[in-house]
Order: C-alpha cells, then structure tokens, then sequence
C-alpha cells in the first residue's frame, strides 16, 4: 500500500509567534521554521507502517513556498521515499480548500491506499485540511487519531474525542489525522539526511493541477491578544477565601 | 499631511539596504549563522542537538559525579551516525563537510566536553589516519566497525616525557622479519582502557627513526592499558596510559600512506579545528545558562539581570562566542575547499578554548554559590574546559606556532 | 439571512451549554434554525426548541447519525443547506471533525475555533495557539463555521419554536462505530464548567489527584490536568486543558502545582478568575494570576477543601 503523507512547513514549535506592529501578520522573519509537529507525527506512523510491512512506498507532499523543500527533505531523511512540493507564491499562505483540491489532484494521479496528515497546523489552527480532502475524494475520514491499525480493506482508529476516545473503522482508501498522542517521532541519523539528498523531490505548482488557488478569507488584521495583569499573592487560605467572597463575588 | 508625504516619498525611493530600520536582531544567534549553513548542514546540526539534548544531557550529571564512560554512547552515537561525520559513506561515513562535522562537535559538547572528546578522537584521531594513511585492507577493516561504534578506537601520540614536543617521543618500532616490535609509553590517552582500536605513534628504525604510525587491536600481547584515575575534568571520558612491552605485530599494522610528524599532525589539526568549534558549544550553555540565571535570581528586590555589571559579563560572553562561531565556520568553509592553513586552526582552537574557558568562568561566577553545584552543570563545563585549553596544543603553544608563523623564527626552544 | 446551527448531540442528548453558547454567538445574524440530529432525540428536539431565539428545530433521527460519525453527517447537512447564509457549530470535537466536510462539499472555506463575530462575513479567531487574533473576511456564498464555546454566553430559555422532521441522503457507510470509551463521570464537562480545579505535575502521582478531585467536587467544579500531569500519567488524556488539549474559560480556574508553560496559559487564559497554587513563588502561573498562594498543595488545597 501506497501512502501519501501531508507536511507543512511552519514556524518552529519552541519559537513564540510575534505578531506586527502594524496589524499584517505575524513576522517570518529570521525564524525558526520546522515541520508541522502533527505531521511528524502522521509521517512517523507512516514510517511505522512501512516498518511493519503494511506500506510499501510512503510519499510525502508539502505545498507551501520554495523552502518548503527543506521540511520535505526532513521526511525524506525521516523515512519518506520521494517527495512532490506543490510551490506557492512567496508570501501567500494557501487555504485548506485549496490546498485539499491540489492534493486531490495528486490522489488522483498516485492513487494512494491511505493519505496521513496531522490534526492541524500549528500556525494557522485551522483543523480542516485531512477533512476537507476526504470530502472531496468521497473518502471516509478518522480525524484526531491516537491509535491506528490497518488492515486489508479497512483501518480501525481510536479517536480522541470529547470526554475519552472512539474507536471507528473506516474503509479503505481513506484520510487519517494524528493528534499528538499517536507516537513519539524519532528523530533522522546523519547518514539518512544525506541520503535523503537522493531520494526525489518533484517540484510543481499549483497552475500545473489547474487549481484556482485565491484565498476565500481574506485576513483584515492580525493582533495581539489581550495582555492578562499579574494579580496579588495572598499569604493563607482565609485570606483567600475572603478574597474570592468579597472582592470577587465567588461562591 | 504635504511632509508626511514627502516622508512617504523619501522612503519609497530608498533601497532596502539604505532603510532607517534594520533588522530585528536575535541574541540567540547574533551574525545569524543560521543563514550562513546549507540546508544538509543545519538538517544535521539539527539531528545532533536532538541527539545529544535528549540523549546525553539526561545522564551527564551522574555520569561526571561517578566518573562512568558509557560504551554504548559510542554504540548509540554509531547509530545517529555522528561518528566519521567527513569520512565518505562507502566506508560507514556520512560523507559530510567539516563545516558539519564542527556543527556536530559543538552540539556534543554543549552538553559536555567529555563527550565530545569521545567523539572527536573516534573521528579525527582514529578514523581519519586510517582513512588518509591505511591501506584499502586497513579502510574496509576498521572503518565500518569504528563509524557504526561498534568498535573504539584511540589515539596515542603524547608520551611522559613527550607533551608539547612529540617529536621527542621514546617509543619505537624495531623491524623483524615478518614486521615489528614495539616498546614504549603513551600517557594521557582518552577511550584507551576501553578501545579496540589503537593508532600508535612510534620511531621506526626501518625508516630512519621518522615517526611512523601502527594500527594495533586490543588483546596483541604486551599491549595494554590502564586507567588513569584522579582526574577531576573530563570525568565523563574515560583516559587512560598505552603500555607497549615487546609488542609483535605483522607488516599490516603500518600505516603505509604518511611518515614523520605531518601525520599526527594530520589528525591533530582536523580535531583541534573540531574542538574550536565543540568550546563554543559548552560556553553558549555556559552563556545561557547564565543569562536564565540572572533572570531569575531577584536580589535587592530585581533580577541579577538587571544590573550593569551583570550586562556587561553577558555582553562580552556574546560577543566572543559570535565572534568565535564566524571564525570557526571561516576555517571551516576554507578546509572543505581544502584550503585552510594549520596556523588557522591555531587562531582558533586557541582564541576558542581561552574564550571559552573565560566565559564558563565567569557564568560560574555569575551563578553566585548555586553555581558550585552539578545541577546548574556551569562547573562542569568550566573544570572541563581547563582540560579542553590544554589538550591538543595548549594556549601557549598554538601562540608560538601562530609568532613563528609571523616572525618565521621559532621560539618552541 | 438564515442561519443553520448544529446542535451539540451525544447519545441523543442534547449539548444544551454548548448549543445555547454557540446560538448566542450566531443569534443576532437573522432566523436561527437548530438542526438536532442523532438516534432516539425526541427530548433533545424538545428542548432545543426551548432556546430563545430559535425559530425552527430540524429533527434527524436515524441510526446513521446516532455516533456523529462524519460523512452521513456531513452528507445530511449539505442536503438540507440550500436557504442558509451561515452554517454554524459549537466547536466541539464532533463539530471539527464534520464541519470542514461540509465545507469542502459546499466548495467554501470552513473557518474554525470563532471568537468574536464582527459582522455576518468578518470574524476573529485565534492562531499561533492564541498568541495572536486574526480578523477575517469571508467572501464565501455560505459561512461555515464553529465557535469557540468558551467565548460566548449561553443563550437563556424562553423559544417555543416548532420542529419540523428532516432526512439526509442514504448513508454509504465508509466509516462505521465500533466502541466509545467515555470515562464516566458526574463532573460538568471541561469546556462548559463554571468552575475547574487543575492538577499539574506538582500533584505528583496520580493517587494524589484525589486532592484535586475532592476541590473540584465540593466545589462542582470540572477536574483539567496541565500536559506535564498527563504525560506522566496522573491524569487522562481528555483533562488537558492548553493548546493541545482543551481551551477553556470559567468563571473560576483553580491551578494546582501548574508552573504556568506557554502551552498551558493557551488553554486558559481566558478565565474570568484565575487562582494559583505552587510552592515555587517564581512560577509564571502567578504572572497571570489573580489571586496566587505560595505553599505546599498538600496542606494548602485540603485545607481550602475543608473551609469552603
């Protein structure tokens, strides 16, 4: 079984988001960027999968700008056979509508038995892009996976949900997205980043699928959220008690 | 509103480069450095730091305190492959540039030097003489064990009465029939107790008493090697003597393609110029270590932080180790165009060390009496460095290789 | 305009601080029709129907949509979409799973974990894990989006709207229920309590979490855990509260022994009231809390358990 692996390159997990003075955004400049965690993640499960003899070919695809070749070149290193970056303008973030019509496209031509991606990117937060692809190609879908087994047909996926976990099976092909619990990535040996080096990097943009790719949000602002102020220390749990009676009206 | 157009005007005419505002300034990586490396080489920076942070930084603090040199890290170091960083990947290399191998270094030894020195003396003491100087027999035989850790080698060249003058070593290699036989002593060998592997440095009378170099295995009779304990660096390396009574070895056991001193010399050099780059590792630990310190310690009702002298220690600690990383990374790029000079090398495993060793100091310092203790680890890197400052050259030596370079006469004597 | 609001559905009962929460957030756009769909949900139809400012009850009843498995779901909510400008969810874990099908399958761009609306096509929603707020404009024909419960009061009863019976297409059934493993408990859940007590890694074990729990129970408060509680096991994954747990804002947070890492203060900073224990006078949970109480957790919680 083939399977397709989705990696955003983002801005380092370890490195605060600084939004503009000016209200346009957060500044990329000079900052750590890294792989999406969730999608190390889904590359390890994949990884994994492979191991264990389930897949046979593991592809990773980034769409994003040119540098988005390095965070392939981390899934390579990581485990991937060859990788397909789908180029965007510089400067512009493709939306996850778009981005699920362009991996569409590539399903269509790789035909894979499973697409693997993380929960949500930890830039935008939208956590929509595995499910919105599975839309498209009329795939099941088993979002928010910490626990997977496939078999022939079909996968069996527990499922972080709201108060425990769910476990589903869905048919194959189908889009499974990792939450943070599914595994802890390894990390690449030095030998495997330069063979990394070799393994193919197909290089296409969104105009070679067809695909109109013109954002549907248009983004007005970005802020800072509100500053919360350090309150008092208070020196017992009577002097508590009375504080939340009296000054704050609890209980 | 016609001036602020104007303003506008102006502004819009300006080249980025003649802009007002520069650019945002980040004390973590000051000359961005960052930007200066390809893409493979921070891939494998990357991958050393999330060996060695996740690792090695758990167990150095007890490793220290007990004086425990682990095998399995050459093992487990084998694996990330971090061993033979430059050596070509048909031999169990990486194949990479010595401007990665640097990088590999100093992330090694930001969590300490002991470390490091594991590595550096696998790498450029052992694994390189067998790769520029061994027989295509010698490369398949011992490279693919020593790069996978599998096998340790070491290193011996420094004898009693031979430190700073190797030239004057006692050891020597008497031809017989079918080789030769070795006697003599090494002393302040690093992996020696539990190497497999030894490159012996010895005056061969076959060759008119030039210096040559021998591949020994562990277990040749008369060959041994005990610990040197007491040492109070390094604790986390295990050192020890190279004892040679009468050792019988076959031919084989010369390395073919090197005599006289250019080839320790050889060795030394690639590893002085990885140590350069390893010192900065531990005193950027050192640095932020420091830096965190003073943040968080409030005396006088503010963090130590904020006080000018405490600015001005963190102030000239960033400024060297920027300063030292630029230069480090110039020898580098010139070594990879094989074009760097051994008195380069000097300027920077020398001004490194020092600097280095300047800074742990004063973040011991700055660390008030916690910084005495293992957990804060600033005394560790500082002990250690004193070994760092001193081991492969000294400061003062590499300062008279550097004035007989400038004078052309030399003062060694 | 007409709005389609997905009611919070589990085992046929209704999500009713989660569905008024998200109601009150889309309730000033125009008409508001509840879609209720799941198995046996003739209380929860009623009782929707009881939300002031619901003017229609869509009522789904069928096995296909009794474990909010996403693709019937999605399918029924595309066939009943035609007259809505804004289809609209509480942003629980259902609701992300199955508003982005819908989404995709409408050809528009979900826009998820809404915090403010600033009119019927602009809205404010965190990224960067809360670290900033972007403003967006959708030039989309249909809004589809979830909202953030915590961010919204609860719309108060006083409707009697009317329930009208609806049917999606026949399920494909590419993904099928197999169990549910929810841990029981009389606690109110995480994302809608008034109240929550919160045990980090200075609660030490997870026998010691009783400390915890005895708080939140004499309190009625929800029990949450910081990631470095749940990683070393003292508690279960669903009482993460941060950024990649659950984000939450009560009128009173109680943290316990949390030191207050970036990822923890994401999930809830928002709080009305937020209270901190620790014995580490330095830790930046205190920086944002109102009131902090430096000292043992040990004697300090039981001894706030005991006098409240």
């Amino acid at each position: 079984m083939k399977i397709l692996v989705l990696v955003k390159r983002v801005i380092d997990y370890n490195v605060k988001a600084r939004v503009k003075s000016d209200g346009s955004g957060i500044d990329l400049a000079n900052v750590k960027m890294s792989m999406n965690p969730f999608d190390e993640i889904a590359l390890e499960e994949a990884v994994r999968l492979k191991e264990k003899g389930v897949a046979t070919e593991i592809v990773a695809v980034s769409i994003g700008v040119k540098q988005a070749q390095e965070t392939l070149r981390s899934a390579l290193a990581l485990g991937a056979d060859r990788a397909i970056l789908v180029e965007a303008e510089p400067g512009t973030d493709i939306e996850p509508l778009a981005v699920a019509k362009l991996l569409a496209k590539i399903v269509e031509t790789e035909k894979p038995g499973l697409v693997l991606a993380g929960k949500q990117a930890i830039d935008n937060d939208m956590n929509a892009t595995g499910q919105m692809l599975a839309a498209l190609l009329g795939w099941g879908q088993a979002t928010f996976a910490s626990a997977i087994t496939v078999e022939k047909d079909f996968a069996d996926v527990t499922r972080e949900v709201d108060g425990g976990l769910q476990t589903i099976r869905v048919k194959l092909p189908a889009i499974i997205t990792a939450d943070l619990r599914l595994n802890e990535p390894r990390y690449a040996s030095l030998p495997n980043i330069m063979k990394a080096k070799k393994k193919p990097l197909e290089e296409k943009t969104a105009a070679d699928y067809g695909i109109d790719v013109t954002p549907r949000l248009v983004v007005l602002r970005t802020d800072e959220p509100a500053v919360r102020k350090a309150g008092v220390k208070v020196g017992s749990v009577d002097e508590l008690i009375v504080k939340l009676k009296h000054e704050a009206g609890v209980f | 509103m016609n001036v602020k157009g104007n303003v506008m005007m102006a502004e819009t005419k300006l080249k980025p480069k003649d802009m007002p505002d520069l650019s945002r300034f980040d004390w973590e990586d000051a000359f961005r450095l960052d930007g200066q490396l390809t893409e493979e080489e921070r891939m494998l920076r990357d991958a050393a730091r999330a060996y060695a942070q996740e690792k090695l930084q758990p167990r150095v603090i007890a490793a220290y305190r007990d004086e425990i040199t682990d095998p399995a890290i050459f093992r487990e170091m084998g694996g990330m492959g971090l061993l033979g960083v430059t050596v070509p990947e048909e031999y169990g290399g990486v194949g990479a540039s010595y401007v990665s191998y640097g990088l590999v270094a100093r992330e090694i030894e930001r969590v300490d030097s002991g470390y490091r020195s594991m590595m550096s003396v696998q790498s450029s003491l052992v694994m390189y003489p067998i790769y520029a100087y061994g027989s295509e027999d010698h490369r398949r035989k011992y490279l693919p064990k020593l790069a996978s850790g599998e096998w340790i080698g070491c290193f011996g060249l420094t004898e009693p009465d031979a430190g700073s003058d190797p030239a004057g070593m006692k050891t020597v290699a008497k031809k017989t029939a079918t080789g030769y036989v070795l006697n003599g002593s090494k002393t302040w060998i690093s992996n020696a107790p539990i190497a497999d592997v030894f490159i012996v440095w010895a005056k061969s009378e076959a060759h008119d008493g030039k210096i040559r170099g021998f591949v020994l295995d562990k277990g040749l009779k008369g060959l041994s090697a005990p610990k040197i304990g007491g040492k109070l660096s390094l604790r986390a390396s295990i050192t020890g003597e190279i004892v040679l009574q009468d050792v019988v070895v076959g031919e084989e056991a010369l390395l073919p393609g090197v005599e006289g001193l250019k080839g320790p010399f050889g060795c030394l050099n690639r590893a002085r110029y990885g140590i350069a780059w390893g010192v900065l590792g531990a005193a950027e630990f050192c640095f932020q270590a420091a830096r965190q310190y003073g943040l968080d310690r409030k005396q006088f009702g503010k963090p130590l932080a904020g006080t000018q002298i405490y600015q001005l220690k963190l102030a000239n600690m960033l400024t060297e180790l920027s300063l030292g990383l630029q230069a480090s990374l110039r020898v580098g790029r010139l070594l990879d165009e094989a074009n760097a000079a051994p008195e380069m090398i000097s300027i920077v495993k020398r001004n490194n060390c020092g600097k280095a060793l300047e800074i742990a100091r004063l973040a011991r310092d700055m660390h008030g009496g916690n910084g005495i203790h293992e957990e804060f680890q600033v005394i560790r890197h500082m002990v250690n460095l004193e070994t760092v400052n001193t081991y492969e050259g000294t400061h003062d030596v590499h300062a008279l290789i550097l004035g007989r370079a400038i004078t052309g006469i030399q003062a060694f004597c | 305009m007409m709005i389609l609001l997905i009611a919070d559905v589990k085992g046929g009962i209704l999500g009713l601080d989660a569905t008024a929460r998200a109601l009150s957030a889309v309730s000033g756009l125009g008409d508001v029709h509840v879609l209720v769909a799941g198995e046996g949900i003739a209380p929860a139809v009623a009782q929707a129907a009881t939300l002031a400012g619901v003017s229609k009850v869509l009522a789904a009843d069928s096995p296909a949509y009794g474990k909010g498995l996403a693709e019937p779901l999605a399918d029924l909510i595309v066939s009943i979409a035609g007259p809505y400008s804004h289809i609209a969810a509480p942003g629980t874990a259902c609701a992300k799973n199955v508003l982005p099908r819908v989404a995709a399958l409408l050809d528009v761009m979900v826009i998820s974990d809404v915090i403010a609306l600033v009119d019927g096509e602009t809205f404010k929603r965190p990224i960067y894990a809360g670290n900033a707020i972007q403003t967006v404009k959708s030039a989309d024909k249909v809004k589809v989006l979830t909202v953030r419960i915590a961010s919204f009061v609860a719309a108060q009863p006083g409707g009697a709207a009317q329930a009208e019976t609806v049917s999606g297409p026949a399920d494909r059934e590419l993904s099928q229920w197999i169990e549910e493993r929810i841990a029981e408990s009389d606690r109110p859940e995480l994302t809608s309590a008034k109240v929550i007590v919160s045990g980090g890694r200075g609660v030490g074990s997870q026998e010691n979490f009783a400390v915890i729990t005895g708080l939140a129970d004499k309190l009625g408060a929800a029990v949450g855990a910081s990631r470095a509680a749940v990683d070393a096991g003292f508690a279960p994954n669903d009482w993460q509260v941060g950024q990649t747990g659950k984000v939450v804002a009560p009128s009173l947070y109680i943290a316990v022994g949390i030191s207050g890492a970036i990822q923890h203060l994401a999930g809830m900073k928002d709080s009305k009231l937020i209270v901190a224990i620790n014995k580490d006078e330095e830790a930046p949970i205190f920086q944002i809390a109102d009131y902090g109480l430096v000292g043992d957790l040990f004697q300090i919680v039981p001894e706030l358990t005991s006098k409240l």
